[in-house]
């Protein structure tokens, strides 16, 4: 008996790494992936990387432009995910099964959230282009669309989890919904929320340097300026620049989340 | 012989109706039905009356209909069938307002106690003040000073003062209780339902929250009634039982009226041997 | 009323009223966070650059362009053939970026692991990981591109690098919550390194690894969706790119849209699944 269980399991196995390699091996074939150069092309990235993209005396000068651009990547990033995280919170609340005024508005609130973080940031980005022309606030709608979606699914989980039974206690004493979303389940799931605030913007930061490319704005748009004029000492720069800024933001929020968790 | 035991019962309860004519009783259980789907009925046909200043302990088999039959008092469930009569209220056709007013009146308190986990006890037990609040008082957070004070009273009388501004999460479950239980009384409840308030506390803490709890009624004058797993705790604390199994009322009496042949009516032979255990 | 004997715990605020709060370090952290997050929102909206816009025309365009985005879907520029066809490669450079990236990623977590690994190796493998993080795909990928040309090299190559931090981090923390039991019991046998991960640690730890693999491929699509329109990885997203930027088809817009939120909505079905079935607490970012 135990046997048997353990050869099925055995063929289990065998079968699914099967098709994994199998999955895999077609991947390869429609993308024309090729191993050998896959492999190859990976050192000798490397080494051009460490050869090219070094940060001169001439780059540094570039220095001022590009922390403004930063700067206003940052800010976006961070402006679309508080306004989102306002939304989002209202979204929340009329999505989770504990809080929710009734059946429709939480299908309308999980169906907004579902399309929302669905459909690419890019996609947004591009679509929202064609009238909003290049400027901040297309990449702010891209970014604040997405997150709209992505943080409405996880003040959902966070209220479902953390607030049913207080919810049961507190409609028991006669208090309103409002007494109850505001003193009992907004602070029950605000750290949760902070943080989940905090990573949203960690992630905005990175997607607005893409949205950027595509909206002309911002620290992508210097760097695709870069790139495409190849001065590959300015991109070393551009990127070193958003990765201590992504750093000390992750630094940051950690702290936080340490501390309120 | 079920249905002889039935009809004892059934004449028994209704000479509790016959002395609640005379002074109305504070709650009246009338034909009470409850389902929460089509099929299965969890309660049917409940009737009781209770008089204030009891102090009456709920007992039956898991799944006999117990925390319903409390939810149905405040009607935290819909009421089926029947009718809940609280202190001259209809409860099962009340308003929006009127329930509100309804459940500032009844105290509730919960086998997982219920809190917000990460607030203070303080502000916990303050919970229990919204009820008289309108929207905006609460939401602004306003407590008079005299509220406050209260809070404070009642957390000395139930020995946790000094954990006022702790977080909840930081409690024991004993402690945890004991919010739960001035949370309730803040609200001045004629009546306190308690589901199941020991379930997960250890015999000692479950001997102090049963003593708050049955000086709640002998010297605040507050009825209360307890859904309960233990027939001895039930026993030793309660004026009156009244047993449930599958939604009937198999027992409604005295505590020295249960007799272990009635106990194991209202428990099945074979369950109520893994209990006693 | 009754009367408080002894009103020693009661804390007083500044104005002398019964104070609520407990005053605790997380509170003020909270607060100061909130008040931070809306003030940096509002210098943020000062620091926009908001040259050529023009509100009122941008939503009511926006309004129409979405409607005719999601009402009147279309295929003009090429067949159905060649659009399931640029699905497969998206979805193509997903699985090869996920697929390799969850190989390398676990040797790494198994040095990153501070219970399987030595502390400074653990370390330094934190740190590489989280440098790579920082450095968004797309940069990734566009820097891949020179070295090695633009192909499907470069795309799997720069998404690699992403999936691997990514995976590196999971793995490693669902490493670090094997049982110490298990560990102790397999070295007491005199299990070498090797026994121990493939006997202790790779069985308990399997389906997580397998949920966290299926969730970073939920990610990788949208990132393979986003590298074909940014950096000309080929692909839906670089249709997508053509379509809106270089033909101005709405109709063919709103149907690759289509398209990618019905394969994004599948494999967030499939990846919540997984998600209840294997982490029954809520999922950890
Ligand atoms: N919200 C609900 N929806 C549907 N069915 C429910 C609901 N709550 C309870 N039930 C069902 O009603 C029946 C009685 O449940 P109830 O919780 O009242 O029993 P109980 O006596 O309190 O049991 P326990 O001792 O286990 O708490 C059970 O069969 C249960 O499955
Ligand atoms: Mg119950």
């Amino acid at each position: 008996m135990n046997q048997k269980v353990m050869q099925k399991r055995k063929w289990q196995s065998t079968l699914f790494l099967l098709i994994i390699i199998a999955v895999t091996y077609l991947s390869a074939v429609i993308t024309n992936f090729n191993f050998v150069d896959g492999l190859a092309a990976f050192p000798a990235a490397i080494g051009w990387i460490i050869s090219n993209l070094l940060i001169t005396q001439e780059s540094l000068e570039r220095l001022p432009t590009i922390l403004e651009k930063l700067n206003e990547t940052v800010f976006m990033s961070i402006a679309a995910t508080t306004t989102a995280a306002v939304i989002s919170i209202f979204l929340g609340l009329m999505g989770s099964k504990t809080t929710s005024l009734n059946g429709i508005l939480s299908v309308v609130a999980r169906f907004i959230a579902a399309v929302s973080r669905n459909i690419p940031v890019v996609a947004w980005a591009l679509i929202l282009l064609l009238s909003f022309g290049q400027n901040s606030v297309t990449g702010y709608l891209a970014l604040f669309v997405g997150t709209v979606g992505f943080l409405t699914r996880a003040f959902i989980e966070s209220i479902d989890e953390a607030s049913q039974s207080s919810v049961e206690a507190l409609t028991a004493t006669g208090a309103t919904y409002f007494h109850i979303v505001n003193k009992a389940v907004i602070p029950q799931c605000l750290p949760q929320m902070i943080s989940w605030i905090l990573f949203m913007i960690e992630t905005n930061i990175r997607s607005a340097t893409l949205v950027g490319i595509l909206t002309g704005t911002g620290i992508g748009y210097t760097f695709d300026m870069y790139y495409k004029s190849m001065n590959y000492n300015a991109v070393a720069l551009v990127t070193f620049s958003i990765v201590i800024a992504v750093i000390i933001i992750e630094l940051i929020s950690n702290y936080i989340r340490k501390v309120i968790l | 012989m079920v249905e002889r035991v039935c009809t004892f019962f059934w004449a028994y309860s209704s000479f509790y109706k016959w002395k609640g004519e005379a002074i109305m009783s504070l709650l009246q259980v009338v034909g009470l039905g409850k389902s929460y789907d089509t099929e299965t009925k969890v309660l049917e046909n409940v009737n009781f009356d209770i008089e204030a200043g009891e102090f009456v302990s709920i007992i039956g088999p898991s799944g006999a209909g117990k925390s319903t039959l409390l939810r149905c008092i405040n009607r935290m469930v819909t009421i089926s069938e029947g009718n809940v009569l609280f202190d001259g209220a209809n409860v099962g056709t009340l308003g929006k307002k009127q329930l509100r007013r309804l459940r500032t009146n009844i105290g509730m308190v919960f086998q997982h106690y219920n809190l917000v986990p990460r607030l203070t006890v303080i502000e916990n037990v303050l919970h229990g003040r919204f009820g008289y609040k309108t929207t905006l008082q609460g939401v602004l957070g306003r407590f008079t000073e005299q509220e406050k004070k209260r809070a404070f009273y009642l957390l000395q009388k139930l020995g946790i003062e000094e954990h006022a501004y702790k977080r909840c999460d930081q409690l024991s479950g004993g402690q945890q209780q004991r919010v739960g239980i001035a949370r309730a009384l803040i609200q001045d409840p004629k009546l306190v339902l308690c589901d199941e308030p020991i379930a997960s506390l250890d015999p000692n803490a479950s001997k102090v929250i049963m003593d708050h709890l049955k000086s709640i009624t002998s010297e605040l004058g507050i009825t209360c009634m307890v859904n309960l797993h233990q027939v001895e705790v039930a026993q030793q604390y309660s004026d009156r039982i009244i047993g449930l199994n599958q939604g009937k009322v198999v027992f409604d009496g005295s505590n020295h009226q249960l007799t272990d042949d009635r106990i194991n009516r209202i428990y099945g032979t074979q369950t109520r041997e893994l209990i006693t255990v | 009323m009754e009367t408080i004997t002894k009103p020693t715990y009661m804390k007083r605020k500044k104005d002398g009223s019964i104070s609520l709060k407990s005053g605790s370090k997380s509170e003020r952290v909270m607060r100061w966070t909130i008040i931070l997050f809306i003030l940096l929102t509002i210098v943020g909206f000062l620091f926009f650059d908001y040259t050529g816009l023009h509100l009122t025309t941008a939503i009511t365009e926006t309004a129409y362009n979405l409607k005719v985005m999601f009402l009147e879907p279309a295929l003009n520029h090429f067949s159905w053939g060649e659009a399931l066809y640029q699905i497969g490669i998206t979805l193509g450079l997903a699985v090869l970026s996920t697929v390799l990236g969850a190989v390398i990623a676990l040797f790494l977590s198994l040095m990153a692991a501070t219970n399987l690994s030595k502390e400074w190796i653990s370390k330094i493998v934190r740190i590489i990981v989280a440098f790579i993080r920082a450095v968004p795909t797309v940069l990734w990928v566009l820097i891949f591109a020179i070295a090695a040309g633009l192909g499907s090299e470069a795309a799997v190559l720069g998404m690699l690098f992403h999936s691997i931090a990514y995976l590196v981090k999971a793995f490693s923390e669902a490493f670090e919550e094997v049982d110490k039991g298990i560990l102790e019991a397999l070295r007491a046998t005199g299990s070498n390194w090797w026994h121990v991960v493939m006997h202790g640690v790779l069985p308990s730890t399997f389906t997580y690894l397998l949920s966290w693999t299926f969730l970073r491929f939920e990610i990788n699509f949208s990132v393979a969706v986003a590298m074909g329109a940014a950096a000309g990885a080929g692909g839906i997203g670089f249709e997508l790119f053509m379509a809106s930027g270089f033909y101005f088809d709405l109709s063919e817009v709103g149907f690759i849209t289509y398209a990618i939120l019905l394969i994004a909505i599948i494999l967030e079905v499939l990846s919540t699944r997984l998600k209840k079935r294997y982490f029954p607490a809520s999922v950890r970012h």
